[in-house]
């Protein structure tokens, strides 16, 4: 059982030994859901087109050969038109079978997919997906006479209960790839759709109903503007509410818990000497400041577990249900004329999103923008000014208690930084920014196990990806300050950092330890004595100066090392920039 | 009944009418056609984004959204009577 490999730090592509069964359908209609059905393996899935933008695989058995199953981004088309898409058609050539998930509500349109499929030399069968929608929908399909017309297994499913998975991998076997299609003009495709859909598909037309009329409310711009700002003001206020929550009455609590057994530790070791120095840190006052100890097991636990992760799992909740229930395209369409004059069109919303949870999907969410121009701008745009959840989660953990104002300023300034940065960037980045084309999916009532199981998905991503290198960055810091290496790097980059940005040279090791984990670093400045209005600089910079080593990599494989580099040069250039102007504004001379 | 025919992009929030011809590119008319957007379906305007932003139409009670540019290249013949606005299509040579 395999997940998805963007998920995996390293490229691993599918498993060469197995013949491939790829699933291959129309953006949104439930591919991923057909294939955690099949495999038993947890894949995020939402409803909006273009959740899935690399291909995911796992295994499964049929008839006691063993498959590798692919689940390839949707794609309208064998010709395509973004990258995510590109890579679904690449994933074709190597099946052995595909599986073709159609959206049964939308039969029509996908059926052009499908012929294009029978087309081609590859044994296919077709899953009819959604199948419950069609009866409250009023659509009648005759599945015996569309199996006859298309001379393969057609299968209805209902991927998200199971219905009729068992049958679908029972009639994998009788796949065929028919003599009848040969390659035809897109015309003669159109024509036969016809053909088919007058023989097979009934539709009782049913008036626009009152839910439907509520959900043209969110996406008209008078009414749907307002509803977009509260929703994302209540999004927001939702994560800072529970992640403080969390905070307050789990892990502080257990945090207060541990401290006596590790204050014993501390004595056991000595309270003092390398492996003191390394496991619990250094004694603030004779006790433990899991904040300031630098201790592999105070703060390298702390920052992680105590701080962190009850925003992360804040954040995730909020975006699984954000996600699920299809508004996330209508906030798209009603924010499009600004991401426009960006360089992008309305997905980089989709991509901002995904970003403040962590750059790193964010940035291979770029996918689904069509030219180079959008993906560079999105990609820079990104790592600069949008923090991820952990970072967040320390911002308010270190600011808030100086003042609300702080965290605001810190956010204004990101806010503008991407919008100047990106007026700026669609001025001199040469390429075109087509516009916005995208399918707005009916709503749906997340699921509450769906929703959990996707927020503990990423919550896991999380856990194993960043708290190795949480701490890795503890003990990294333990052996630079010990060999002195730290203070060579204060006294080099000091002139820099007082002179142009008003910080002490101190706060230099705080940005190398930012390249490995931000939310570490900024723990980091709380022991530096910072003032309120040298904190808001210190973090607006270390969000903007370079992006953390794991964005860092995803950016050099999805646009190259050339783009990498400009990128890095804007960002670094930019945050000096911005970090003087504050430091005149904020400070003075 | 007055039929006319009109560009997508010109019709008001709640028009609506039927495709006769898609312009532009084969690319870009494959792409239209691929999502569902195709000559003779009929097609409404369900609301238009202030300040040149995209449209949002209903086909085949599908919404989609695309932008002013594409719609200007989209070309629908008016089912109802009475429309206020004056656009006609240009046929433009070649």
């Amino acid at each position: 059982m395999r997940g998805c490999h963007s998920q995996h730090r390293y490229k691993r592509g599918p498993d060469e030994k197995h013949n491939k069964i790829v699933l291959m359908g129309n953006p949104n209609v439930g591919k991923s859901v057909v294939f955690s059905r099949l495999t038993g393996a947890h894949v995020i899935t939402s409803n909006y087109a273009g959740t899935t933008v690399d291909f995911c695989h796992g295994h499964m058995r049929v008839e006691g050969r063993k498959f590798d199953i692919v689940d390839a981004p949707g794609t309208y088309s064998l010709q395509p038109t973004n990258k995510a898409e590109e890579v679904a058609v690449e994933m074709l050539d190597q099946a052995e079978v595909v599986v073709n998930v159609v959206d049964s509500t939308n039969l029509e349109r996908n059926l052009f997919l499908t012929l294009e499929l029978l087309e081609g030399n590859k044994p296919v069968i077709v899953s009819l997906n959604l199948w419950d929608e069609t009866k409250h929908l009023g659509i009648e399909i005759d599945v015996t006479e569309l199996e006859r017309l298309l001379r393969v297994p057609v299968v209805p499913t209902v991927a998200i209960t199971g219905e009729g998975i068992s049958e679908l991998v029972k009639k994998m076997s009788a796949a065929e790839s028919p003599t009848e299609f040969r390659p035809t003009s897109d015309e003669e495709k159109w024509r036969r759709i016809g053909q088919i859909i007058e023989k097979v598909q009934k539709v009782a037309y049913k008036g626009h109903t009152l839910s439907e009329r509520l959900a043209d409310a969110t996406i008209k711009p008078l009414t749907g503007i307002p509803i977009a700002l509260g929703v994302v003001f209540l999004a927001f206020w939702f994560v800072r509410l529970v992640g403080e929550g969390l905070i307050t009455f789990v892990t502080e609590p257990a945090f207060e818990l541990a401290r006596p057994s590790l204050m014993g530790l501390s004595v056991d070791l000595g309270s003092s000497g390398t492996a003191h120095d390394i496991l619990i840190g250094r004694l603030i006052n004779g006790d433990i400041d899991f904040l300031q100890s630098l201790g592999v097991l105070t703060t390298g636990l702390y920052v992680p577990f105590g701080m962190v992760l009850p925003y992360i799992i804040a954040f995730y909740l909020m975006l699984a249900v954000m996600e699920d229930t299809g508004y996330l395209p209508r906030l798209a369409t009603l924010s499009d004329n600004v991401f426009h004059k960006l360089g992008m069109h309305g997905h980089g919303i989709v991509t901002v999103f995904l970003g403040l949870g962590c750059n790193v999907p964010g940035t291979l969410a770029t996918r689904n923008l069509e030219t180079r121009k959008q993906r560079f701008i999105a990609v820079t745009l990104l790592a600069i000014s949008v923090p991820c959840a952990a970072q967040m989660a320390m911002i308010f953990g270190i600011l808030g208690p100086r003042g609300v104002i702080y965290i605001l300023i810190v956010l204004a300034t990101l806010f503008m930084v991407y919008n100047c940065t990106g007026l700026i960037l669609n001025r001199f980045v040469k390429g075109e920014s087509p516009e916005i084309f995208l399918e707005i999916p009916p709503y749906r009532r997340p699921g509450l196990r769906v929703v959990l199981k996707k927020t503990w998905m990423r919550v896991r991503w999380f856990l194993r990806e960043a708290v190795p290198f949480m701490f890795a960055g503890v003990l990294l810091v333990n052996i630079l300050v010990a060999t002195g290496v730290f203070e060579h790097v204060i006294n080099l980059f000091s002139p820099l950092m007082e002179g142009l940005l008003g910080l002490p040279g101190e706060a230099t090791p705080v940005l190398v330890i930012g390249f490995l984990r931000k939310d570490m670093a900024v723990g980091m400045l709380y022991p530096l004595g910072l003032s309120a209005m040298q904190l808001v600089i210190a973090v607006t910079m270390l969000t903007m100066y370079f992006p953390c080593v794991a964005t860092f990599v995803v950016i050099f494989k999805e646009l190259g090392l050339k783009d990498l580099i400009k990128a890095s040069c804007v960002m670094v250039g930019m945050a000096l920039l911005v970090g003087t102007i504050m430091r005149l504004i904020l400070i003075g001379v | 009944m007055v039929l006319m025919e009109s560009l997508l992009k010109n019709l008001n929030e709640g028009q609506g009418g039927r495709i006769t011809r898609l312009e532009g590119g084969q690319n870009f008319q494959r792409k239209l056609r691929t999502i569902g957007i195709r000559e003779g379906k009929s097609i409404t305007v369900l609301a238009t984004q202030p300040l040149g932003g995209p449209i949002v139409v209903e086909i085949d009670g599908r919404d989609i959204t695309i932008g002013r540019g594409m719609a200007s290249r989209i070309i629908v013949e008016l089912l109802h009577e009475g429309m206020s606005f004056s656009t006609q299509v240009q046929t433009r040579p070649g």
